[in-house]
Order: C-alpha cells, then structure tokens, then sequence
C-alpha cells in the first residue's frame, strides 16, 4: 500500500519524467487495500480491493515485476540482485516491504491448520480451512486480532480470541475499556481467553487441534489464526548491511533516508526515531516525504506521526487517543463507566488540568473527532474537563467552544456537511459576506439552523485574515448593537431621529429601529409606544400582541410564576368567551388568546386589566416567563418554595426590553419539574439554597444551562442575576441568545462569573443600579395604553370605517375558533 | 357592502390622522389602501399602495415599518419581512409587485385617486 503510494505520488510529480522506475511485487497482484481485506470474506474480490487504477503501471511508463522479489542490494555497484540472479542498476532505491504476522515460536506452529491473517492468500487459505472446521481460534486480541475474529464468525465457526495479556486491545485500551470491549464481544458470542500464553498445539480430541496453555488449561480447536503482531520485512536491508534496530526495522531519518543515503525505507519496515508506524497513514506520509527527498524538495520532513485510531470492531466503536494509558509524568485521568448501555471513556490530562494528553472510547466514541482536535491543537480544557465524557453533568452541557476553538473538522451544517474548514477556505478565496459563503458553500441552505455559527466562522476567519469584520446593524449604521447601547447610554440619546442624525444615516428600516427601540427601553424605560417611538417598534410591540399568520393578534396576560387564581382564571375564560377567541395553554404555564382583531384589543385589555390581570410582554424581546413547579409550599420533595421566587424573579423583570427573548424557571428541588436548566436563567432549590444556572435554551438548537453558582441565598441569587441581565441587555447582539453570547464572550463561562461574582470588571455596582432603575420605572404598557383615548385611536383596522378586515374569517375546530384556509374562505365567499 | 369606487380623488381622512413614519389602511369600496407618510428632509411625503401581503395573503402592509433601503423608501411586511418599495410597489426581494395608488393632501384631508 505504502508503496503504491510512493509510485502514485511520484507519477504525478513534476519531475516523474525524470525518472525510470521498476517496481518488485512478490504477490501474484499489485497492491491491494489491506485495511478492507476482510471485505473480502463478504463478497468483495481482489479486483475490487485494488488500489491501483486501470493502465498506471502503463501510461507512467513503470516496470512492474509481479512475482519476482528483490534478494539482495549490491550497494558498492548500486544493484538489486533478484530472484533468478538478475541485477538491475539503481540511482535511488525504495523499500517498501512492509511487515509480515508474526507468530509465536510456540510446538505446533506450522501444522497447516495454523495460519495468519495478512494477504488475499492468506485469506483464501483461511477460508479454505474454515469450510472444514467447527472451531477457530484467534490468536492475539489486539486489532487485527478482533478483526479476525469477526471474519471467523462470519464463517460460521465457533469463534475464540486468545490473548497473552491480561486484556483486549491492551496497547490502545487501559483496563476499564478493555473489560467493557469484552464484555461487548463476548455478548456477540465469541470468548475471549486472557492472561492464556500457548505452550504448544497437539492433536485434539474432538476436534484437529488443541491447544495447551501455560495454566494448564486446554483449548480444543480445528484452525488457529495468528493474529499476535507485525514484525518488519526488513532481511533485505539486513542482508545489504543497512543500518537496523535492535529489535528490527530499517532505520531511517527525517527524510525516510537508511543509512545508505540513496536507499530510502517507508511504511512498516521502516523505523523512525525508535519507533514502527503500524498504521497506514504515517506510511502514506513517509511516501510523500520521500518522493519530496527524491525530487530534490528537502522541506519536506516526516516527524512522526499521531497514532490515535477510531474503529469498529464487531459493531462497537473503539477509539485510542494519544497517550491513551496516561504513562505521560504526572498525568491525571477521569473515567466514566456505564455498564447499562455499554459504554467506557477516559481521558487523561495535563498534570496542570488543561491540556488533553489522551483518551479511551469504547462503546461510543461520537466525540472522537473533539478530543482529538483538542489533543493534536492544544486547545485548553474546559474548566470541568469531565463535562467531555459525561453524557450530562447536573444541569452543564457538553461545554461550547468558541467557533476559533472549533476544529476545522468540525461540522457546522449537518444538512449539507459542510466543515469549518470549507467555510474557512472559501473566506481565505475572498467570499466574505454571509449570502455568499452560503451560496459558495450550500452551508446554511437548507434548514438554516446553523446560519448564526455560519456567520461567526466566517467572522472569525475574516478577522483570523485580517479584514475589517463589518458588524455593521445595518445600512443605516456602521456600528453593532453593543456599540450603539453604548452611544445611546453615554450620549444620552433619547430618541430614533437623534440618534440616526448624529450617529446613522437614511431613513432607518425594520432592522436598526427595532433595534434602537430596544435599546432606549433598556436605557431608559420610557413608554415605548410614546409617539416618537411608535414607528419604530414591530407590529407586536406597536398592537402590544402577537401578530399571527392571517394577520389578527393573540393576547398572553401575565401569570406569575403560573400561579392563579380561580377568579383569575374565570376571568380569562369570560373574556375568552366574550371575544369569542381561541384558547390554548402555553408552554410557559400561561394562557395565549388567539383571533383578536385590532380593534379588539383595548376592549379585551380593558376586561383583563380591571380583573387584575397585566401585559405577559409575550410580543416583546424581553422576559416571558419565570416557570415553576409548585415547590416546597405542597410538594413532598420540595427544598424551598420555588413558586415564591418565580413570583419574584418574573415581578422583578418583567418588561425588560433584551436582544432577545428571555426565559427563566425556578424548580424546588433537583428533580427540575421546571425545566429550569433549558432556560436562560435557572434557578434549582438546594438544601444549602440556590443554585443558579445560566445560558440555556430550547428552541431550534437547545442548549442545557451552565452551573453558574451554588447555594446562594435569595439576595446573592437576585444580585447575580441582576448583574448577568443587565451584562446581557448591554454588551449581546442583535437576537443573540444568551448561549451564543457567552460562548462568543472570550474565556466564555469562566470569564462571565468573574464579571458576575468577582467584579472584576468593577461594573457589578452600576449593573445593579441600572438593573433597579429598570425595575422601578416599570409600568404595564397596556394599562398606560387603555387610560389614553389618543393611543387607543390607533387601534382599528381602517382610519376610515369601523368594519372589519373581510379577509379575516375563522371556521370552527375541536369547539374553538381558527383561521379558514384559502379553500375554506373561497367557499364562504361563493356562499355569501 | 357595494360601494361604487369613484373614478377621482376620494377623500379618505384627516391628514392629522397620519403620523410620520407609520402606515394607515384606508378603505376605498372593496379595496385596502395602506398610506404611509414619510419625513425626509425637513418635509412629509405620502405614498399609497394596497393593503395586502401577497407573500401571507393577509391584509397587513400598513402596520409594517418603513424605512430606506439603498435610497429607496421601502416597507417590511410584519409577517415575513418582505420590504416593498413605497412608490413603485416592487418587492424587494422578489419578483412581485403590488398594486400602488396617487395619494395627495388637499385642505388637510387626505385623498386617494384610484383611477
């Protein structure tokens, strides 16, 4: 394989013409794909498991010697002595001779049922001797080992793996992984012997075989597969006296040059800095270094090579990472075993806690390609680096990286499977707005989920590249949300028109006059539908309700914490009744109201208000709910009283104007029957207090809350989180969530609760203040709208008549109201 | 309702009605007339066009925001963000134009000439 390579890469070098190569083969076919040879046993031929295209030996001009094996090197003459005596002239030589299984010198080896497990021969042979068997026995249960087992299974024998160390895989597995990996296989009905060294193989009882252990015990078999390591090929350099090492290999340097400098060793014969590379990529390197070293580019290095792995072997999943057995000085490791669902993994880091030396999955190894962009990359650890292998932590996620941490293998859109690195490449070949790079990369096109991650790599690698990152809101202002807050703040601008004369240009649109209005309200909570501010608000803030497809509003009035009464209750439903609209119970323990039209409105707002009722903002980007679950008041489980603090969380904050919708639940205890930890804000009941979680969300990407803090006492818990909101509301871009924000807030989690509990920002002061300015210039934007005959005014479908939108109509379902559809209404009108 | 659509200005409301940047909907016989006024250098232009939202098949246009997009003076739709330019009622982002009409002030009322 590896020397195919070589020829393959020397081919298409540009100096292939220079050079005249002949090439020894002692197989009866050129190289063939031993990485797949077990394909072989489910139907693929050797035709298929070629690895050379059709016509390379011919159209690159190359001498292939199939059959014929190279014996000796006379290197004073500079000649291969072959086979039948010829010698063949030389300017540079290549050994590619690769490995062969090695077998135990053990009694019995040679009897023709034992065999190895190597070439397409070999393979025949096995097969040849597996028609007549019952019982087969691998020896070695390492890799190829277990690869061999399968193929004896799937022969039909009753199939054992025998293992001289005390468990499987034992030089990319440690113990726990190796115990599970056994368990897993022994399930799938193949036993696996331990601890068994083979003394020697006699003649069996019921069987061709038996073999003889050092324990005493016996193992009666009809064929024995040798599956117990590779050895180099290295008797040619040996006989030609070429540099080896002590325990075989050809020697070799940096540019994969032996002793002779014009002999070259590449692949598993070869040994670099102490070491055999038995895996097929650092051999497809070593090619590569050569053919450069031939050609006469010396840049070019072979540095060792990582030999991390990622396999399934028998249907489970087994991955080795870097120093997998933590043998690194002063190494530390965390495990995690669940022995239900069959799964084991390790890691091992830095004797500082901050780099990943290695890792063992066994049983799922879907955070593979992570961990090892971490272990390669150097990236540090998150502040829980155990957060990596535990399926959850009590309220934590997988821990974010920002996007620069990604690795560019990373996959960012699932539809398409498109990579960091595409996205990269495509930014560094000059597509630098986001249309493009999705036009260029099809990243994003589909469900359009990941288009925000999308634009942060791209704004990453434009940075990365050195060309000015436009944050620009937009058109109107060459400035981000964060940055107007500021100008808006430190200005003391007060209006949309100040603002775009001084700081903008044009007229506005319906991105940067949202945007603006959000801002003056967290600044300043004014009443946001003061006249100068009302063409600035979507049509939800504008009507205070939420527009729905066929143009009417639904009405959310507030429940805190999803405590009401039943008067309160009775109330909704009459005003339900009377307006004759759709009612539906929301995810955030209140009731939506569906189907008012705009002149519907204040008349239905007024019923609520005078029944004690106010605005649920659920129209608004700001504080929706605080959900809760009943808490310690009822609940046997209960720590604290969970629906109390909901009551006060949702009073404190609501109509909080924020880049984003918000969330926030209190659970009384860790069962979490609030869910708090999918929300923004969390907060779980302790016997010792709150603990707070922060960052979390549903939606299209949900994200588990990060463990902010525990066992605060209510004043803590309401100053941290006074502190995080008002960080949020000022410093968050335009609808980012507070997970997006925090991952892209450089040092993420950590650096969040240096601001929040250390202050180290010395901001912590001016945040609360802010934050209690906010909370005591607080008014419902519906009572100050039904007490004001001007404002009320607005609120009809025509300025000109009192009739309502005719393309409105609603049919009946399930006993409620709903939208007719287009078929329904062309119905209505031809019975009209 | 079978009103007869005039063929001349038709007076529709009190130009006090209007507020800068914000849309109303008048009613014109069968028709939905969104009418926005719009400040822009010092003075308040108006400008008409229907009502309905061809992307939604709601009849919403004049409670969207207005605004300029390179140069143009445009209105998003609150249902799906299409924008529409005021005075030729292309959309913006589309191939889709909707219908627009002459609108003037006269006297302090505010009239449309459906044509």
């Amino acid at each position: 394989m590896v020397g195919q390579k070589f020829l393959a890469q020397l081919a298409e070098s540009d100096q292939a013409a220079a050079f005249e190569v002949t090439t020894f083969c002692e197989e009866p076919r050129p190289a063939y794909d031993r990485v797949y040879l077990s394909a072989y046993f489910s139907g693929k031929t050797a035709e298929d498991l070629s690895l050379v295209p059709p016509g390379f030996f011919e159209s690159n001009n190359i001498n292939l010697r199939l059959n014929d094996k190279a014996v000796n090197i006379d290197r004073a003459a500079k000649k291969v002595i072959t086979a039948n005596g010829e010698s063949l002239p030389y300017d540079k030589l290549v050994l590619a001779t690769g490995s062969y299984p090695f077998v135990p010198p053990i009694p019995g080896k040679d009897r023709p049922e034992c065999l190895v497990y190597r070439t397409i021969e070999d393979l025949e042979a096995i097969k040849a001797t597996a028609a007549k068997s019952r019982v087969g026995v691998v020896v070695g249960g390492g890799l190829l080992g277990l690869e061999a087992a399968k193929a004896l299974k799937d022969l039909g024998l009753e199939t054992h793996v025998v293992e001289f160390a005390p468990r499987l895989m034992a030089v990319q597995v440690d113990e726990g992984g190796g115990k599970l990996l056994r368990s897993m296989i022994e399930e799938m009905g193949v036993k696996v012997h331990t601890g068994k060294n083979t003394q020697k193989i006699e003649d069996g009882t019921n069987t061709t075989l038996k073999m003889c252990f050092a324990d005493g015990s016996e193992l009666e078999t009809d064929l024995i597969l040798f599956s117990a390591g590779i050895r180099p090929r290295d008797e040619l350099a040996k006989i030609a006296g070429i540099a080896m090492g002590e325990r075989g290999g050809i020697t070799v340097n940096n540019f994969c040059q032996t002793s002779d400098p014009d002999i070259f060793a590449i692949g598993e014969c070869a040994l670099w800095n102490g070491r055999i590379f038995g895996l097929v990529a650092p051999g497809y390197q070593m090619a590569q270094v050569a053919v450069d070293a031939i050609t006469g580019k010396l840049e070019s290095e072979f540095k060792g090579a990582d030999m991390s792995t990622k396999l399934k072997l028998m249907g489970v999943d087994v991955a080795s990472i870097g120093d997998a057995h933590g043998t690194t000085k002063g190494a530390q490791s965390y495990s995690f075993v669940d022995e239900v669902n069959k799964v084991y993994k390790k890691i091992v880091v830095s004797n500082d806690n901050k780099y990943l030396l290695g890792a063992v999955l066994v049983g799922e190894a879907e955070n593979y390609g992570t961990l090892l962009q971490m272990m390669l990359n150097n990236i540090e650890l998150p502040e829980f680096p155990d957060m990596l292998i535990l399926p959850q932590r009590d309220g934590a996620a997988a821990p974010a990286m920002g996007v620069d941490k990604l690795p560019d293998s990373a996959q960012i859109c699932s539809c398409n499977n498109v990579t960091k690195g595409q996205l990269c490449c495509s930014v560094q070949s000059g597509v630098t707005e986001l249309g493009a790079l999705k036009a260029a990369t099809k990243a994003g096109t589909s469900c359009g989920g990941c288009t925000a991650l999308v634009g942060q790599v791209m704004n990453a690698e434009l940075a990365k590249l050195g060309i000015e990152v436009k944050k620009d809101l937009c058109e109107h202002f060459p400035y981000s949300r964060q940055e107007l807050y500021h100008i808006v703040r430190v200005n003391g601008i007060r209006s949309f028109e100040e603002l775009v004369a001084k700081f903008g240009k044009g007229k506005g649109c319906d991105i940067c006059k949202p945007t603006t209005a959000s801002i003056l309200a967290s600044c300043w909570n004014d009443y946001i539908l003061k006249t100068e501010h009302a063409g600035l608000q979507d049509t939800n803030d504008y009507f205070l309700a939420n527009m729905q497809k066929d143009g009417t509003y639904s009405v959310v009035p507030r429940v805190p914490g999803g405590e009401i009464t039943p008067d309160g209750l009775i109330a909704i439903g009459a005003v339900a009744k009377k307006f004759d609209l759709y009612t539906k119970i929301t995810g955030g323990q209140r009731i939506d109201l569906f189907g008012a039209q705009v002149h519907e409105l204040p008349l239905i707002w007024k019923e609520l208000i005078d029944a004690g009722f106010e605005s649920g903002h659920a129209y608004g980007k700001s504080l929706r709910t605080v959900k809760s679950c009943v808490g310690s008041t009822w609940c046997r489980y209960g720590m604290l009283d969970s629906v109390g603090m909901a009551i006060v969380l949702e009073k404190r904050y609501r109509g909080l104007r924020s880049p984003h919708k918000l969330k926030m639940a209190v659970s009384g205890c860790t069962r979490e029957c609030a869910e708090a930890q999918s929300k923004d804000v969390g907060v779980i009941a302790t016997e010792k207090g709150w603990n707070l979680y922060l960052c979390g969300n549903g939606g299209m990407k949900p994200r588990h809350a990060d463990l902010f803090a525990s066992d605060l006492d209510d004043a803590t818990l309401i100053q941290y989180i006074d502190r995080f909101m008002m960080f949020y509301v000022k410093t968050a871009d335009r609808l980012q969530r507070t997970s997006v924000w925090m991952d892209n807030l450089e040092g993420g989690l950590k650096y969040l609760k240096d601001v929040i509990i250390n202050d180290s920002l010395g901001i912590g002061a001016e945040l609360e203040a802010q934050m209690q300015h906010l909370v005591d210039t607080y008014q419902c934007e519906w009572k100050s709208t039904v007490e004001d005959a001007e404002k009320l005014k607005r609120f009809r479908h025509f300025v000109n008549s009192d009739e309502k939108d005719s393309n409105v109509v609603f049919v009946k379902e399930r006993g409620q109201i709903r939208p007719a559809t287009q078929e329904e209404k062309r119905i209505q009108l031809v019975a009209v | 309702m079978n009103a007869k659509v005039e063929l001349q200005w038709v007076t529709v409301c009190s130009a006090s009605d209007l507020l800068p940047n914000l849309g109303v909907c008048a009613r014109v016989g069968n028709k939905q007339v969104a009418i926005f006024k719009i400040a822009e250098q010092g003075k308040t232009s108006l400008y008409a066009i229907d009502n309905h939202d061809p992307f939604s098949d709601a009849n919403v246009l004049s409670r969207g925001i207005v605004g300029d997009l390179k140069g143009r003076n445009v209105v998003a739709s609150p249902i799906y963000k299409h924008h529409f330019d005021l005075a030729t009622g292309e959309c913006l982002e589309d191939d889709v134009k909707i219908p627009v009409y002459q609108v003037r002030e006269n006297g302090g009322q505010v009239e449309l000439f459906l044509g």
